[in-house]
């Protein structure tokens, strides 16, 4: 009556729900069990005297007075709000039109066969990855007395696009080289087998990556801010100094900070998402297994894997 | 050259501040950013939630925003505090959110068979973190750290236009002097790569001695 060797023992049903699977802890008894709880619920009174220590603080300072929240009901306040809002989009608009054509042509750079174009294209990218953007900006700015918006761009498209750069390079030298080889073999020049084979296999595997960055980009067009481009953190300045609101910069920060925030989780989860179907989608089942895009820019590409499993 | 000689202790000034932000505001963020990795793969949930919500929000908050909040809003709550040490808190927090990312991958990458056969060798829960999880998930996250502190420094810019002393804000003195504007940016641009370029050398370093072949 003894079960078959080659059948696993289960897992028990706690071990996953209690705690992702790691090499720090055992599965928890009964006594690390009680344990645990003494310990979530310490923390969740540490968390709440937290919050509390903040809302203590706000109702303290006064800050949700009538008077503090009335701007917010004026229509001119609203269309301000939503002016910058616009710009902000507008600024994250021209940067992807502009920023992902400018990491196209310089990853065909990098990758190219004739190398004065690769080390130039080299010499371009890494030079944009290692300069502060913001110095960038204010450089296109002050030095060559561009507009704000233009400045703005300018900078995002330059830093972002040669992050961009990196990351379609690694996406194409991620496809395995038998691809490559077979379309060589099978008689395609070097533009057709870019195009045709490398490129739209690189193409579902570093999509992801290329959305975070965005994010980082949207994030960044914050830095217009900086240099007196108006933008929505500007409009909100200009409505938290107001001193005929009584100076309403914390329900300034709870409007404005939510919608950044809102933004930008949007965008993260539209990477995850993508990531996520491209991964079970049928059509790229059979092709050849690509590696994830891994390129490790200034800021590491978002789309934490799943916390939980 | 002669915007460089002429002009050398503005320079310095922004440059030793570039530096000092960096270091302090780098140690807060690897403080903050165990701190809250040690949460996120701790048993306890109320913990682990605490340290998702973190990171998730500040990973999606500009950092411009955040200093605004820190700079401008903390002194609403009546915490007044010298714009360094606000720039160090704004700067921390926002890199130890991504420190803290790079800390938990890198101890996934560690498979649980490791913590397993250490914990059926009799091991308590303090050696096997010692000995056997962090050595390994060390070798992994030392390059990652090391872009994560780049872009710190990087970063520490943002504080000059919030009335601190670093590189970036020497060029309205030195603009103000009548000094070349490109050449000031340039100098400005040498002085930042000379520190991410140094960051990168030790980070290197200690990525090659902790190299092994798999």
């Amino acid at each position: 009556m003894t079960a078959p060797p080659s059948v696993r023992p289960p897992v028990r049903p706690s071990a996953r729900r209690a705690a992702p699977a790691s090499a720090l802890y055992d599965v928890p008894g009964p006594k690390a069990v009680a344990r645990h709880r003494l310990y979530g619920v310490l923390a969740l009174l540490a968390i709440a005297a937290l919050l509390g220590w903040v809302l203590y603080m706000l109702f303290h300072t006064q800050q949700f007075t009538y008077q503090k929240w009335m701007a917010f009901e004026y229509r001119g306040v609203q269309e301000l709000l939503l002016r910058g809002l616009g710009r902000t989009l507008e600024a994250f608009g021209w940067t992807v039109l502009f920023a992902l054509p400018f990491g196209a042509l310089f990853a065909a750079g990098r990758l190219s066969d004739h190398r004065a174009v690769r080390w130039v294209s080299t010499l371009v990218v890494e030079f944009f990855r290692a300069m502060p953007l913001l110095v960038m900006i204010f450089f296109i700015f002050v030095a060559l007395k561009v507009q704000p918006l233009w400045a703005l761009v300018a900078g995002l498209t330059l830093y972002n696009g040669s992050v961009l750069a990196e990351v379609f390079r690694a996406g194409v030298l991620a496809v395995p080289a038998g691809q490559r080889e077979a379309a060589y073999a099978l008689g395609m020049r070097k533009t057709q087998v870019m195009a045709a084979v490398l490129v739209p296999q690189a193409n579902r595997a570093m999509l992801p990556a290329i959305i975070s960055q965005l994010v980082v980009a949207l994030k960044d067009t914050s830095l217009g801010f900086l240099i007196t481009y108006e933008e929505f953190l500007h409009a909100g300045k200009l409505i938290a100094t107001n001193l005929d609101y009584d100076l309403p910069f914390i329900p300034v920060v709870m409007v404005i900070a939510p919608v950044y925030i809102g933004l930008c989780l949007a965008l993260s989860w539209l990477a995850r998402w993508v990531e996520r179907r491209s991964r079970h989608s049928p059509r790229t089942r059979g092709g050849a297994p690509v590696a994830e895009a891994g390129v490790v820019p200034g800021l590491p590409p978002g789309v934490p894997p799943e916390a939980q499993q | 050259m002669k915007v460089l000689t002429d002009n050398w202790s503005i320079y310095w000034h922004g440059f030793v501040g570039t530096l000092e932000l960096t270091v302090v505001s780098a140690a807060l963020a690897l403080l903050l950013g165990v701190l809250i990795a040690s949460f996120r793969v701790s048993p306890v949930r109320a913990l682990r939630a605490f340290g998702t919500g973190w990171v998730t929000i500040l990973r999606n908050t500009p950092l411009t925003l955040l200093f605004f909040i820190v700079v401008l809003g903390l002194p609403r709550f009546d915490i007044v505090l010298p714009f360094f040490t606000f720039s160090v808190l704004a700067l921390g927090c926002y890199t130890s959110a991504f420190i803290c990312e790079v800390l938990r991958s890198g101890i996934n990458t560690v498979p649980p068979g490791q913590g397993e056969a250490a914990r059926s060798l009799g091991m308590t829960f303090g050696q096997t973190l010692g000995l056997v999880v962090l050595p390994q998930a060390y070798r992994s996250v030392v390059a990652p750290i090391g872009s994560v502190l780049i872009a710190l420094a990087k970063n520490s810019a943002i504080a000059g236009s919030f009335s601190v002393v670093e590189l970036l804000g020497t060029y309205r003195t030195i603009n103000e002097l009548g000094y070349g504007i490109v050449w000031t940016f340039v100098w400005i641009a040498v002085g930042y790569l000379v520190i991410t370029l140094a960051i990168s050398a030790v980070f290197n370093l200690l990525e090659r001695r902790t190299a092994v072949s798999r």
